[in-house]
């Protein structure tokens, strides 16, 4: 596997695995816009399509995903955390 | 590179890319005639319905556009038109009519559904055999009328079939066709970049005023989206929020402006992209969109939505690699190499075109082999 997740935009705050990932292994990402990479250390395991923060959080900090914001954190997040309905809430509903 | 496409220039100018005789009920109590004609007369096709009794206002309104419109339809050769009332039925079908295509209506009060059936059946049989002398002809991609809309969807869409199936919208309103797009509910969050691809101020001024009109009523209701808006399919597939699902549905809709904003199931006056309100449950919003005149839909799908139409071949699009190994039988183009890298998206754009010749050409998609024929009515409110 050349890379364990894809980033949409460099604005990003999160990255989606493309494979199940396992907690605490080393994983490189992959920014679609651009090709670059980046590296980090999982935390938590993330299933195939769900997200993995790619930078620490402050509770009810914007998350950012395409470039846009998709909801805010519900509890403070780790670079390397699953990131789903546990900690991240729509900021519309 | 596979020739074509090719398609039916009906007698109004539009091209389909199917050649029905529909059989088309006016209200759900004719349902019953209308399959009574479609097994006496094999290959007609019947589109039974759950609707159409004391509908008013607006309701109904929709209910005569959605009807005329699917039978419209440039996929449709002719029509036989089978209502419980004369005036109704009546109505239907001299709206179809109006594109010039044969049809012809049958009321079923002082005759009952036997002598109703049978003589429906006798002028359904004249028109399959008048319908299978149509040939296709080579047409232009900008004649295939176009709707997009995605379902079960989950992060995989936002990262491969949606991309993908903006590829082909880009080429085919580059070269002067016509795409919808609708879900009302599935751009919030992301409502704001729609907004900036409005062509004009007007045009923007009418998208705006449609969806806040939506949020008003989610706001002012006692209903709570949440458990709806994103759906238990679309957590699980990985999506948290309503704007993470609208960023990915928006992901599809390419990068050319909206150029004009339709009610449900009218048809497009301006070549481009347009904006249909719809809701955003798939079946509803594929039949309105074919009321519409759409000839192919393209379906982005992440956890494997098994939608058809029985007017409109729905293309799949899965860039999920468990769908498209586990659904397999309900995918018609595999874009899972976007995840791994193994296709770029030049590549998987030009696959999903020639997916849309190869089925313009006569190709079933997976959906019409398996027999998926979702005829939904869109309801407003509730009947008197």
């Amino acid at each position: 596997m050349r890379h364990a997740f894809l980033i949409h935009d460099d604005a990003d705050d999160v990255g989606v695995a493309v494979a199940d990932l396992e907690a605490s292994q080393d994983v490189t990402g992959v920014y679609m816009n651009s090709g670059k990479t980046v590296g980090l250390k999982s935390r938590d395991a993330v299933p195939l399509g769900h997200k993995i923060a790619l930078r620490d959080l402050a509770a009810g900090a914007d998350v950012v995903k395409y470039g846009v914001r998709i909801g805010r954190t519900i509890i403070a997040v780790s670079e390397g955390d699953y990131v789903h309905t546990h900690n991240l809430k729509s900021a519309r509903w | 590179m596979v020739a074509g496409p090719t398609g039916y220039r009906r007698s109004d100018g539009r091209v389909g890319v199917r050649n029905h005789v529909a059989i088309l009920p006016v209200d759900d109590i004719s349902n019953t005639a209308a399959e009574m004609v479609a097994a006496m007369i094999p290959g007609t096709l019947a589109l039974p319905h759950a609707y159409g009794r004391l509908q008013f206002g607006e309701d109904l309104e929709l209910l005569f556009r959605t009807l005329i419109g699917n039978g419209a339809n440039p996929n449709v050769a002719s029509v036989v038109v089978i209502g419980i009332e004369p005036t109704w039925t009546e109505r239907v079908a001299e709206g179809i009519a109006r594109t010039g295509k044969p049809v012809e209506a049958f009321s079923i009060e002082r005759h009952g559904d036997l002598k109703t059936s049978t003589a429906a059946a006798r002028v359904a049989q004249g028109f399959l055999q008048d319908a299978g002398e149509l040939v296709r002809e080579p047409v232009d991609l900008s004649d295939l009328w176009i709707s997009i809309k995605c379902g079960e969807s989950d992060t995989t869409t936002g990262l491969a079939s949606c991309p993908t199936v903006a590829r082909v919208v880009d080429q085919v309103v580059n070269a002067g066709g016509t795409v919808f797009f609708g879900e009302t509910t599935e751009l919030t969050g992301g409502e704001h970049l729609i907004a900036d691809r409005c062509n004009s101020d007007d045009t923007r001024k009418k998208f705006l005023t449609i969806y806040e009109d939506y949020v008003r009523m989610i706001e002012e209701g006692e209903a709570d989206l949440l458990g709806s808006q994103p759906t238990e399919g679309n957590i699980r597939g990985g999506l948290t929020t309503i704007e993470e699902k609208a960023l990915g549905n928006i992901a599809k809709t390419g990068t050319v402006p909206v150029v004009d904003v339709l009610e449900p199931a009218v048809a497009p006056t301006v070549p481009g992209l347009n904006f249909m309100d719809t809701s955003s449950a798939a079946a509803e919003c594929v039949t309105l969109m074919a009321a519409g005149g759409a000839v192919i839909h393209l379906f982005p799908t992440g956890q494997g939505n098994v939608i058809g139409n029985p007017v409109v071949p729905v293309i799949k699009v899965s860039g999920n690699p468990v769908t498209v190994s586990t659904m397999s039988e309900h995918i018609d183009l595999d874009v899972s190499g976007l995840l791994s890298g193994d296709i770029d998206l030049a590549a998987a754009g030009e696959r999903l075109h020639e997916a849309v010749v190869r089925t313009a050409n006569g190709r079933l998609t997976a959906a019409e082999s398996l027999g998926h024929r979702e005829f939904v009515m869109t309801k407003l409110y509730r009947s008197a």
